[in-house]
Order: C-alpha cells, then sequence, then structure tokens
C-alpha cells in the first residue's frame, strides 16, 4: 500500500479496475502527501471533502463497472479553472473570496470521467508570469534541489502549482493553461510532460481570460500516456466557446508505441542564438541523436520571424489582457475598496486587487491599442504575428515535427533578483512562437543539467496533430530514462 | 421646404446624421441564451456571461444575424458577407465585461439608401452610411437610495442595430420623416418594434450648421439619447440655432457630446472631445469573424414583405392614388393591409377616403390602434360596396358607419334593422316631389325666374320627406326635370 501516489495514472488505472485498492485510499494517499508538503505552497485551495466524497462516488462507479475514464485519479486543478462551489482566484486578490456557480467545461469533462479534485493549484497572477512568483498567494517552491545551492527554486510559471505538485507526487496529473509557455515551462523547469494542445481543442469556457486568442488549457503529468489519456478527456467541440473547434477527438493514447521511424524532425536554427546555456544546447543535441537513432531523419528548417514572437507576443496577451480583466471592477463580486465615486471605486479596487506584473500588462495593453499607437503596435503584431504562423506552416510541408528546447535555463532560485521584467520574459522565448501560431506543442523531461535540474524538450506539430506530437514525445521520453524525483515520506 | 436660418449675417443650413439603436426583435440576447423580453423583475433576465462572470464566452445568436441582414436588405443595403466583432472598452457600472460587443470596421451591412415621403408628394434619397451589430448595456437606476446607485442587468447584452444615415438630412422635418420613415420599415421587416417611449429605439442626432451655398461640413455636436421623434426635431431645431449664434458671435463651435432636455428645451455639453473616451477597439478575439455565403442572404430575400416604397408605387399606380393618399396608407403596414382589404371590389379613392377620413378619424379620437378597430376591415368593404351600388347614400353611409363603430355589427344587419335603403325608385321621389312644388309654389317660381341656388334647398325638401332615404343624384336629376319643364 506504499507509494501509491508514485504510480501513473495509466497503471493507477488498471489497478484501481482490479481492485487492487480503492479510489478513496488512493486519494487520501495523495491528500496526505499534501499535508506533508505544504510548505511548497503548491495549493492555493485544498478541497479534502471534496475529493474524498467524490473518491467515494469513483469507488461505487467501480464497484458497479460503470466507470469513466479516469476513474478514481485525484488530479489537481489550477486556479485559474472556475469550479462550482469551490472559491477561484486566479491567483489574484482582486478575485479572493470568488466562489463560482459554475464548472469549467474542461473540469466538468474530468469530473465527468470519474476523476478526483484535489484542490485548487497555485499560479502567477491571472498567468501572467514565468515563475509563479506574481501569485498574490505567494511564491511555489519546486521540489527540486540544485546541487550547488540549498535554496528554494521556482517551478516555473504559469501554471506553476501544476508542475510542482505534479513532480512532487501530490498529484497524479494536473490542469494547467499555456498563453505563452505556461504548461510548457514549468513541466520543463520541474521535469514532467506538459501538452499545450492546438489552440481550439479544449474550450476555454470557465476558464479565467488571459489572453483569449492564445489561452489553451492542457494536461500535466509524468508521463507521456498519462498526459494522452487527460488530454482526451480535456478535448473535444464545446458549442459554448465560439473559438473551440469542431472537431473529433482522436483517441492519442493509441498512437503511443507506433515511433518516429521515417518521420521527419524539424530543428529550427533560429532556436540556437548565440549564448545559448551550453547544457540546453548539448540537451539539444542528444534529443536530435536520440530522434536519428529511432530512425526518424533531421532536417534542418528555418523559421525566420522567430525573433519577432516575444515582442509581438507582449503586444498581443498584454492588448487582449487589458481588455479581459476590465470586469474586475468590483461592481460584481471580488473585492472591493469602496470609493467617493464610481471612478475612485474603480480605482481604489484595481489599484489594491491586482499585483504589479498584472498592472504593467495591462497598462501595456492599454496602450498599445490606444488611438495613435493601434496601428504602430497592435495591428503591426497581428501581421507579424500572421508571418509566424506561415513560418511554422512552410516548415510543416517539410518536417512531421520539430524539436527544440523548451526553455533556454532550468529553474532559477525564488529569491534570485527579480528587478527586470524583460529578462524574466525571455523564459518564454521558445514556446510563444507556437502559442501565437496556435500549433500545439508539449516539453517533456529530457535530462538534469550539471547542477541537477531538469531540462525539457518541446515538440512541436502541424495544427491538429497532436497524434505524432505524442508519438515523438514518447520516444523522447523512453530515450531519455529521465530521473524523476524519489517519493519522499 | 427648404429650411434656412435667417442670421445677423447670412443665411445658414443645418447639416444633421442619425445614428438610431434599434432593439432587434429576438427572444434572446445577442450573445447569451438570456430572454431579451422587456419589462421584467430587475435582474431576471441575466445570464453569466450578461454580468461578465470570469470566463463566460459570448456565443452569436443567429437569428440576430438574420434580423440585421433582414434590415440591411430592407434598406437596400449591401451585405457584408464578412464583418467582425470588435470589444469598445470603457468602464461604467452597468456594463459588467468592460466594454461592449459591437463592430467597428467591419460592420454587417454597408451603404443603403432609405426614401424620404416629402408632405408635397415628392421623395428624397437619404444615405444609409452603415448598419451593425452590438449588444446593449444594462441600467443604472440612481434616484432609489441617497448614496447608491442600482444596477439593473436586464438590458445587457440585448441586440442593438446601430443604423447610421449619412449627413445629409437638412431640416428637423427632414430628420423627423427619416425616423418615421425607418421606423416604418423595421415594423414591415418585423426586425424592431420601433418603440421609443419602451427604449427599443433611441436616437443620437449629428448636428451642425453652414452658410447657405457651402459645401463644407462644420465642427458637429453629437446629441445622445433622444427618445421620441418631436424632441429629435426640437432637439436639433434648438442645436442649430445655438451653432448659428455662436459662429456668428465670432466664437468656435467645440466637437462634443450633449445632452438634450426636453423640459428646458436645450442641449447642454456633456463631454468634450478632450473628454471622450478611446474606447481602444480591437477584434473580439472571443469571437471568429462572422461569415455567410449567398444562399444565406437570398434565403432572407426570399422572405421579405412588399415594403412600403414598393407598396405606395404600386397603390399609385393600381387604385391611383396620388402619393400623399399612398404614403399616408403606407405608412404602418397594418394600415396598408386594412385599407387594401376594405378596397376590394370598390373605387380606391372611395376607399381611401373612408379610411383616411373616417376610419383614422375614429381611431383617432379613441386612441387606439387600427388593430383594435371595431369595424373590420371586411365590414367597412361592405360599406363601400353598398355606397358604391347606390344602396345607401353617403350620408345614410355615414350614420351605418357610426353605428357600426358603436356595436361592432356589419352594414347589412344594420341596413337592414333600420330599414335604411336609399329610395331609387322614381316613382316614389316623383310623389314626393309633386308634392313639395304644390306645397311651395312661390319657391317654384322664383327657381324659374332665376334663382337656380334654391336647388339645394328642394333637395333639402325631398330628403327630409323621404326620412333621407332618396338617392340624392336621382332626385337632383328629377327635379331639375320638373322645375325646368
Amino acid at each position: 500500500m506504499t507509494n501509491l501516489t508514485a504510480l501513473t495514472i495509466a497503471t493507477a488505472r488498471d489497478k484501481l479496475a482490479k481492485k487492487e485498492f480503492t479510489a478513496v485510499e488512493l486519494t487520501q494517499a495523495h491528500l496526505a502527501a499534501m499535508d506533508r508538503h505544504k510548505h511548497l505552497n503548491a495549493f492555493i485551495a485544498m478541497t479534502p471533502d471534496v475529493a474524498v466524497a467524490r473518491a467515494k462516488e469513483s469507488d461505487a462507479r467501480l464497484a458497479s463497472g460503470k466507470s469513466g475514464a479516469l476513474e478514481g485519479i485525484p488530479l489537481g486543478i489550477k486556479d485559474l479553472f472556475c469550479t462550482e462551489g469551490v472559491q477561484t482566484t486566479a491567483g489574484s486578490h482582486i478575485l479572493e473570496g470568488f466562489v463560482p456557480p459554475y464548472e469549467s467545461t474542461v473540469t466538468q469533462k474530468l469530473r465527468d470521467a470519474g476523476s478526483v479534485m484535489l484542490g485548487k493549484l497555485n499560479l502567477d497572477e491571472f498567468a501572467m508570469g514565468s515563475s509563479n512568483l506574481t501569485s498574490f498567494f505567494g511564491a511555489v517552491k519546486s521540489p527540486w534541489k540544485a546541487k550547488t545551492r540549498s535554496d528554494d527554486l521556482v517551478p516555473g510559471g504559469s501554471s506553476g502549482g501544476s508542475a510542482a505538485a505534479v513532480s512532487g507526487y501530490l498529484a497524479m496529473g494536473a490542469t494547467g493553461t499555456d498563453t505563452g509557455g505556461s504548461i510548457r515551462q514549468p513541466a520543463s523547469f520541474c521535469g514532467i510532460v506538459g501538452v499545450k494542445p492546438t489552440y481550439g481543442r479544449c474550450s476555454r469556457w470557465g476558464v479565467v481570460a488571459f489572453a483569449s486568442s492564445l489561452d489553451q488549457p492542457g494536461p500535466m503529468t509524468r508521463t507521456v500516456r498519462d498526459a494522452a489519456i487527460m488530454l482526451k478527456v480535456m478535448c473535444g467541440h464545446d458549442p459554448k466557446d465560439s473559438t473551440s473547434a469542431p472537431m473529433a477527438v482522436p483517441d492519442f493514447e493509441a498512437v503511443l508505441g507506433q515511433g518516429v521511424k521515417g518521420l521527419r524532425i524539424g530543428i529550427p536554427k533560429e532556436y540556437r542564438p548565440d549564448g545559448l546555456n551550453t547544457e540546453v544546447a548539448a540537451l539539444w543535441d542528444c534529443g536530435i541523436q536520440w530522434m536519428k537513432d529511432a530512425g526518424a531523419t533531421i532536417v534542418d528548417i528555418s523559421l525566420p520571424h522567430t525573433k519577432t514572437a516575444l515582442p509581438t507576443y507582449y503586444i498581443v496577451a498584454p492588448a487582449e489582457a487589458s481588455s479581459n480583466l476590465a470586469r474586475y471592477d468590483g461592481v460584481r463580486f471580488g473585492q472591493r475598496v469602496e470609493g467617493k465615486s464610481l471612478d475612485e471605486m474603480y480605482s481604489k479596487t484595481r489599484a489594491a486587487g491586482f499585483g504589479t506584473e498584472v498592472k504593467r500588462r495591462i497598462l501595456i495593453g492599454t496602450y498599445v491599442l490606444s488611438a495613435g499607437y493601434y496601428d504602430a503596435y497592435y495591428l503591426k503584431a497581428q501581421k507579424v504575428r500572421a508571418l509566424i504562423a506561415r513560418d511554422f506552416t512552410e516548415a510543416f510541408e517539410k518536417v512531421d515535427a520539430i524539436l527544440t528546447p523548451t526553455a533556454p535555463t532550468p529553474a532559477f532560485g525564488v529569491n534570485d533578483p527579480q528587478d527586470d521584467p524583460v529578462a524574466m520574459y525571455l523564459n518564454d522565448v521558445f514556446t510563444v512562437p507556437a502559442s501565437l501560431a496556435g500549433i500545439p506543442g508539449a516539453s517533456v523531461p529530457a535530462g538534469l543539467n550539471s547542477d541537477g535540474l531538469p531540462l525539457g524538450l518541446q515538440v512541436l506539430t502541424k495544427r491538429w496533430d497532436e497524434e505524432t506530437m505524442f508519438r515523438v514525445c514518447q520516444v523522447l521520453e523512453d530515450a531519455a530514462q529521465f530521473p524523476f524525483l524519489k517519493v519522499t515520506p | 421646404m427648404s429650411y434656412i436660418i435667417k442670421g445677423d449675417t447670412g443665411e445658414w443650413e443645418v447639416v444633421i446624421g442619425l445614428e438610431v439603436h434599434a432593439q432587434v426583435i429576438s427572444k434572446a440576447k445577442l450573445f447569451s441564451g438570456a430572454s431579451a423580453d422587456f419589462g421584467a423583475e430587475p435582474n431576471m433576465q441575466v445570464s453569466f456571461i450578461d454580468a461578465g462572470m470570469p470566463g463566460m464566452l459570448p456565443v452569436i445568436n443567429a437569428h440576430c444575424v438574420q434580423q440585421a441582414v433582414r434590415t440591411g436588405l430592407g434598406l437596400k443595403a449591401k451585405i457584408n458577407k464578412r464583418s467582425i466583432f470588435a470589444r469598445k472598452n470603457y468602464f461604467y457600472a452597468d456594463m459588467p465585461q468592460g466594454y461592449q460587443i459591437s463592430q467597428y470596421d467591419m460592420p454587417i451591412v454597408g451603404e443603403g439608401i432609405l426614401v424620404l415621403d416629402m408632405p408635397d408628394g415628392s421623395t428624397r434619397s437619404i444615405g444609409i452610411e452603415r448598419l451593425h451589430l452590438e449588444q446593449d448595456a444594462g441600467k443604472s437606476v440612481h434616484d432609489m437610495h441617497a448614496t447608491k446607485s442600482f444596477i439593473d442587468l436586464n438590458r445587457s447584452g440585448v441586440a442593438l442595430m446601430e443604423i447610421v444615415s449619412k449627413p445629409d438630412l437638412r431640416s428637423p422635418e427632414e430628420a423627423g420623416l427619416y425616423l418615421k420613415k425607418l421606423r416604418s420599415i423595421l415594423r414591415y421587416l418585423g426586425t424592431c418594434d420601433g418603440n421609443m417611449e419602451e427604449g427599443s429605439m433611441r436616437c443620437d442626432a449629428n448636428v451642425s450648421v453652414r452658410p447657405v451655398g457651402s459645401t463644407e461640413l462644420r465642427t458637429r455636436c453629437e446629441i445622445k439619447n433622444v427618445n421620441s421623434v418631436r424632441f429629435v426635431m426640437q432637439a436639433i431645431e434648438h442645436e442649430a440655432m445655438r451653432h448659428v449664434d455662436v459662429w456668428e458671435s465670432g466664437g468656435k463651435i467645440d466637437q462634443e457630446t450633449r445632452l438634450y432636455d426636453s423640459n428646458k428645451n436645450e442641449t447642454r455639453a456633456m463631454r468634450s472631445k478632450e473628454m471622450a473616451h478611446d474606447y481602444r477597439y480591437f477584434p473580439d478575439p472571443d469571437l471568429l469573424p462572422l461569415e455567410f455565403d449567398d444562399a444565406f442572404i437570398a434565403g432572407i430575400t426570399s422572405t421579405l414583405p412588399e415594403l412600403p416604397d414598393d407598396k405606395k408605387a404600386r397603390f399609385m399606380k393600381d387604385h391611383g392614388l396620388s402619393a400623399y393618399d399612398a404614403g399616408v396608407l403606407v405608412a404602418e403596414q397594418e394600415n396598408a393591409l386594412y385599407f387594401e382589404e376594405a378596397a376590394q371590389g370598390v373605387d380606391a379613392k372611395l376607399a381611401n377616403n373612408w379610411v383616411s377620413t373616417n376610419l383614422f378619424g375614429l381611431l383617432n379620437a379613441r386612441g387606439i390602434p387600427i388593430t383594435e378597430s371595431p369595424i373590420s376591415a371586411k365590414n367597412l368593404g361592405r360599406l363601400l360596396q353598398l355606397i358604391s351600388d347606390n344602396t345607401l347614400s353617403s350620408r345614410m353611409a355615414k350614420d351605418v358607419f357610426e353605428t357600426m363603430a358603436e356595436t361592432g355589427k356589419d352594414a347589412d344587419a344594420i341596413v337592414a334593422e333600420q330599414g335604411l335603403k336609399q329610395i331609387t325608385d322614381t316613382g316614389a321621389i316623383d310623389t314626393a316631389i309633386d308634392q313639395i312644388m304644390a306645397e311651395n309654389a312661390d319657391k317654384v317660381e322664383q327657381y324659374r325666374s332665376g334663382k337656380v341656388q334654391l336647388m339645394g334647398w328642394f333637395v333639402g325638401q325631398v330628403m327630409k320627406a323621404t326620412q333621407g332615404k332618396a338617392n340624392p343624384g336621382v332626385c337632383s336629376e328629377l327635379l331639375k326635370k320638373k322645375l325646368e319643364s
């Protein structure tokens, strides 16, 4: 009965079906682990009562043979997903105490499949950040430690709580959302698998919006197979989200094991800038060799607009955010600071409710949409975005998948000086282009650097081709034999 | 009928463009499934989307799109098969999302035409600049509490069509005619009920003036949210005078938004250009571009009713009505339908007289719409037939009409009950005439010596003798014969 938390979703699924243990036991093992690792601050709210109640329901369904695809599987939910009757904060003071009377489409699907919600996971405020340092509810600490330093490391962000919980065995899997890398970068930092599906694959309904044209929910798990299992449940057309695509849901798990023999893997030269971290570059080379060894053809490609992606992203995303966050005005829900006039109430509420990074992005977004600046910034950014997407379209005429590093560095310290926001934005330099293009991307843990910290490799494919992405990911996973953390008592 | 303001320095003309917000007739709101009915208790028709709750997303209501296209077709406008919803960003307590979903540079309907029917029977074409779909805001109520405002979100998200005219209107009267004609077309189409009192049609007026003969466009002011045709006309008249006064006294008009106060009949500055919101329009990333094909448009075209202009032309051509008469009849679809039913098989001008004079007079006196008329179109038609076949004189017909109005009975029943058959039997009239002539030999003499005006008196006497049942035509014919023999 020990180490139930160390199981993968796939294994736990089989063992639950064989009645080797109950869903309640599996859930309680995770609740105990969550309790032991409170210091990680991975959860904004633990929901043990909800978890045990749902686990009991799962056991009843398992007993009656009517179990769902994730029956009894304990998952963490990023606190950006609205959960009926459970506080949803988006990591922001302004939403503290907000209890939605509705359930997001993705979490509803996960519930319908029998999964058990353990709690709401910490994140950067409104998913704006790459370190989880911007959360009003405090920084999340990575379960990983460097060999050469004893201080706490960031889990990455914005899905930092998700990455820490999954890598630290507090949850078997977690939901994340990815706007510019918010699933893939923390997956890389924490040594887990993170999948951002094609934009439109998962419904955004009930997910607190950051940048609507980029936001996309996805799974974060310890194995590629687990990600495939979770994604299949999470995705599918939702008439309540106009940008959700009416596409059939493939059986992603079924393609695992097909290998990459005969696939053409593109290696974009723009992802190897001068001064790239040598260990990141070396791991990338390693990944290229694994692909060759598995029978894939390596093709050198160019994605010429790569260097414009980050500035483009930091116009488009804040522009949408400045508008999406206008509804947090203190009038109807969340925090309010009274004022002598309506305008004063707005100012005081938003000044007190939003953190520095959120304010910075609202100001950037407001600026780039302003009369006289719109054409030079927002409109131009949209044009460049189209060019970035075209780069990928042309590349995928020559290759089946693209392999790159996920992040330019390993995790950094929670207390490292963070006085330059632009330096922080560079964390997303390899993940942002795929977000702008709307294509699927995944990070697979591929190795450790010399300091013992995880590094991920990113796999990109064309729109709606997650199946090829999963095939490549599994070959990387098999070759990497990634040294996961040991389950600590 | 040009409208000229005579100032101290010369003559001025007024340049007006109207923006009309017309609430789309639709069961549900533009982007949520919530009911769009008027008159519910506050905040009883609000979905999570309308309340701007976190994570909520808009989904376009296809019926509202059809209604906008239908309206565009009714305005003979260009239908844009691809249009974009944009966010208009500003903060207000009754606008929960912090932005209004509207359309900006790519509206669903482009340029069109609206024809004004002038009182002299002529017409004037006014350009339509565009029509776009947008959502309404909620309502702030400031007078229920000393320090608090109340918010009602029932209207939040209701579909509006903003219909923008070109600056082609040249007088308050034209502005009034424009609004009435637009309302008429919207009601024919069934896309807006045009009820300005309930706020389902609201108007902003852009007003400027210029010296007669000039083609420049001077700085305009926008008068916001005027809620009746009469007030729009008054507001424009007042605003135009104000502009002339400012220009003539050497001043300068500032571009600003103004409010019309109907109690004081004046406009007041609301906010200046400098204070104007920067709405930061951008395409709404929650919504895909709105696209449809020719078949979609053709499907709507095939269901269009005959519109006022076409109906007017047909009434003039087929029924020989004057432009003015036809214009009055077609202004409201119900009136036109009533007329057509009542006029079947009888002279159209006779029918028009009875509908436009007698019936409208009755309805106005009682303050009821034609749909509640006590006299049905069929019953009036029968009355007209009884006039046409000489069963009833027009005087008798008026009596029957009154009785119909009182009792709702049909004409035949009333004629039968009251024995109101007109006498066309010359024998009976002959007898009456002979008796009157015998009793009034002096009058006969006077007539015969040249005082022919007495004919009227004789007719009156015959009618009196026959209790008004004599056919006046037959009567005067016989009288003439006998008096002049």
